[in-house]
């Protein structure tokens, strides 16, 4: 296949963190792709490294940002190696935007939703007020939200409203990608259902394409083409929905659809005992060694990636 | 269909004696315009009744907004109910003087959602587990560390020693929700009330965690209310489930009767937004009934669910309030649907 015909490949991806402990691994080494008019979900527990993933891939980098290295290919383009201000106008929020985690407070109380929706398209499109409007109400249409809410403050909107503008915020632009962060971990499951819903419509209409971060397996099968398993700062299995959702490699995958509990399954939950490594001193050998049930001699040296019939997994069971 | 099994754990749950009754219980807030003259009422809580048998686990499900958090503080004694009553042992605990309140206080432990603001950042765990027992009056240190000792032990946390003199933001977020669920049980109480308790937890920590409270409440018999809007964790965890919305419960059922019939159509919308993790799920798209909830300042007449239900009968729903019918033997629910 094409390799440039990627709407994104990240290869090698790196961001570490300077703390006075030393430099935390937050993102290490994480290589992937994804197609246009796909989503990819990366599933990990609280600090995997999922929320820096996503600060890696739109370069929001915090003060203590330390090692940040790699490539990050859009449609064939290294966007790693453009200046601050040329990833300004031509990336960030013109090609890939972000629903940030907790978006519906992450509103201005202050400024009318709609002049907060059409403030990207302003910026980045070039329009003048009246044009980023027709903009905003033709998003607020896409995402459900009523006409009439353009003029109205965050404070007079449900949640799921604030959500679904945080939604409209990220698409105003036309970007290519947008970048998920949770964003249905706080509301209700209708809520949810109907955040989805929205979502899955503009893939269809729109042909945008997802990444999704979260660590609510049930709920992310709802978006995913594709899924990523992240683990201690790596991506441990990399694999379509159908195949991963069904039976998934990587003992950590599995433990972690085990633990999912089930409504319509009668089938107990298990948990994984222990806990995640540091990501200061990650262990040299498997990162996951020490919860795995299945660890023998080989699990002290550091898995490459196997490919299992199109699927990736760093884990040497699969030698 | 229910195995012989469930349906004798079902009749035995009937014959239980009974823990804790709410009866008929309201509790309105005032809204004020310019801090004085009610200009209306939240009605938060409008007519609720249950009991609660010893040793039962109940799980109470509802969106955010629809009252559970205001029936639950009611019930631990944190709100005056506007009308109606809470009897425990058939106390009424808001006719309890000081001294009452106290020993209702030790009966009941409270399991918060967010274990990190629920514990003071300033103490250590054995402070944190010692208060209560300051306040209940055990004057003996020896007997404060022993106990503090057996509930770190019962909540799996050892060695003890190594989280005695540990701060809050030193542990886990499993841990710390376990040093709160030790201290909802450091005075042995007979009822757990639980509000969420694993929302705020990740996927793989949320099941050790109901897990142990399960066992907890089977080793000590303990009657369980637990508050949660994640259906798929209900049924590991709970004998009934009740369904709120707009300060009702709408539904009262045995776990598997409610999810193998479920009735009240607003019950039917949860449990289809509910996923399960399945590939599929990206291919559809979800029903979900129009509108949000309705303001409890003035909810709809006739059943307060009827704006946004696909089954509403003309003439009756925006009408008349639904009462309780009975479909199926303890499987109640406040739907027109279901008159006899």
């Amino acid at each position: 296949m094409d390799q440039n015909k990627k709407l994104l490949r990240i290869e090698n991806l790196v961001l570490y963190f300077n703390t006075t402990q030393g430099p935390v691994q937050a993102v290490d080494g994480v290589n992937f792709e994804l197609d246009a008019n796909r989503a990819v979900v990366i599933l990990g527990e609280s600090g995997c490294g999922k929320s820096s993933l996503a600060k890696a891939i739109l370069r929001l980098l915090p003060r203590n940002a330390g090692a940040y290295s790699g490539h990050i290919y859009l449609e064939g383009k290294d966007i790693m190696s453009l200046s601050e201000e040329e990833f300004r106008q031509n990336i960030r929020w013109a090609a890939i935007s972000m629903v940030p985690q907790a978006a519906m407070n992450a509103l201005n109380p202050v400024i009318r939703v709609g002049d907060q929706v059409a403030e990207p398209a302003m910026i980045h499109l070039g329009v003048d007020k009246a044009e980023a409007f027709s903009l905003v109400q033709k998003m607020f249409q896409h995402v459900g939200v009523p006409a009439d809410f353009i003029s109205r403050y965050p404070f007079e909107l449900s949640g799921g409203m604030r959500q679904r503008v945080a939604i409209a915020m990220a698409l105003v632009t036309s970007p290519k990608l947008i970048i998920l962060d949770e964003p249905t971990s706080a509301l209700d499951v209708l809520t949810q259902a109907n955040i989805f819903n929205v979502l899955k419509r503009i893939k269809k209409e729109l042909g945008t394409s997802f990444i999704l971060i979260t660590h609510d397996i049930a709920t992310s099968s709802e978006l995913a083409d594709d899924v990523a398993v992240m683990y201690a700062g790596q991506i441990v299995e990399r694999a379509d929905a159908d195949r991963f959702f069904h039976e998934p490699l990587h003992p950590y995958s599995r433990m972690l659809m085990a633990s999912v509990p089930r409504l319509r399954a009668d089938q107990e939950p298990e948990f994984i005992s222990g806990q995640p490594p540091s990501l200061i001193s990650p262990p040299t050998g498997c990162r996951f060694a020490e919860r795995c049930p299945l660890r023998f001699a080989k699990c002290d040296e550091a898995p490459p990636v196997f490919e299992v019939d199109g699927r990736k997994v760093r884990c040497w069971k699969y030698a | 269909m229910l195995t012989q099994e469930q349906v004798s754990l079902n009749s035995s749950s009937i014959e239980r004696e009974v823990l804790l009754s709410v009866r008929n219980l309201r509790v309105w807030f005032e809204l004020r315009r310019f801090g004085f003259g009610i200009v209306g009422h939240v009605r938060a809580v409008d007519g609720v009744s249950f009991d609660l048998h010893r040793g039962e686990a109940i799980a109470v499900v509802g969106e955010s907004g629809c009252g559970k958090s205001s029936l639950m503080r009611t019930i631990l004694g944190l709100h005056r109910p506007t009308e109606g009553q809470v009897l425990f042992e058939g106390k009424d605990i808001h006719a309890l003087g000081r001294d009452g309140m106290r020993w209702y206080r030790s009966q009941v432990g409270y399991v918060q959602q967010d274990p990190y603001g629920a514990l003071p950042p300033f103490m250590n765990v054995e402070r944190i587990l010692e208060e209560p027992l300051l306040i209940a009056g055990v004057r003996d240190r020896r007997e404060r560390q022993d106990r503090i000792r057996r509930v770190l032990e019962e909540v799996k946390l050892f060695p003890v020693e190594d989280y005695l003199g540990k701060f809050p933001h030193m542990l886990s977020g499993g841990q710390q929700q376990r040093v709160v669920i030790a201290r909802a049980m450091i005075l042995n109480p007979k009822l757990i009330v639980a509000d969420e308790p694993v929302s705020m937890l990740d996927a793989s920590v949320r099941v050790e965690i109901l897990k142990l409270l399960r066992s907890l409440q089977e080793r000590h018999n303990l009657a369980f209310l637990y508050i949660t809007h994640d259906l798929s964790t209900v049924k590991y965890f709970s004998e009934r489930i009740f369904v709120m919305y707009a300060g009702r419960l709408i539904e009262k059922a045995p776990i598997r009767s409610l999810l193998e019939h479920p009735l009240h159509p607003y019950t039917h919308a949860l449990l289809a937004a509910t996923s399960d993790p399945d590939a599929e799920n990206a291919r559809r798209f979800k029903e979900v009934p129009p509108g949000e909830p309705p303001s409890l300042v003035k909810p709809p007449n006739g059943c307060r669910f009827h704006p946004r239900c696909n089954r509403m009968i003309q003439g009756l729903c925006e009408v008349q309030e639904p009462p309780e019918f009975e479909p199926y033997p303890a499987h109640l629910t406040s739907c027109w649907l279901y008159k006899e």
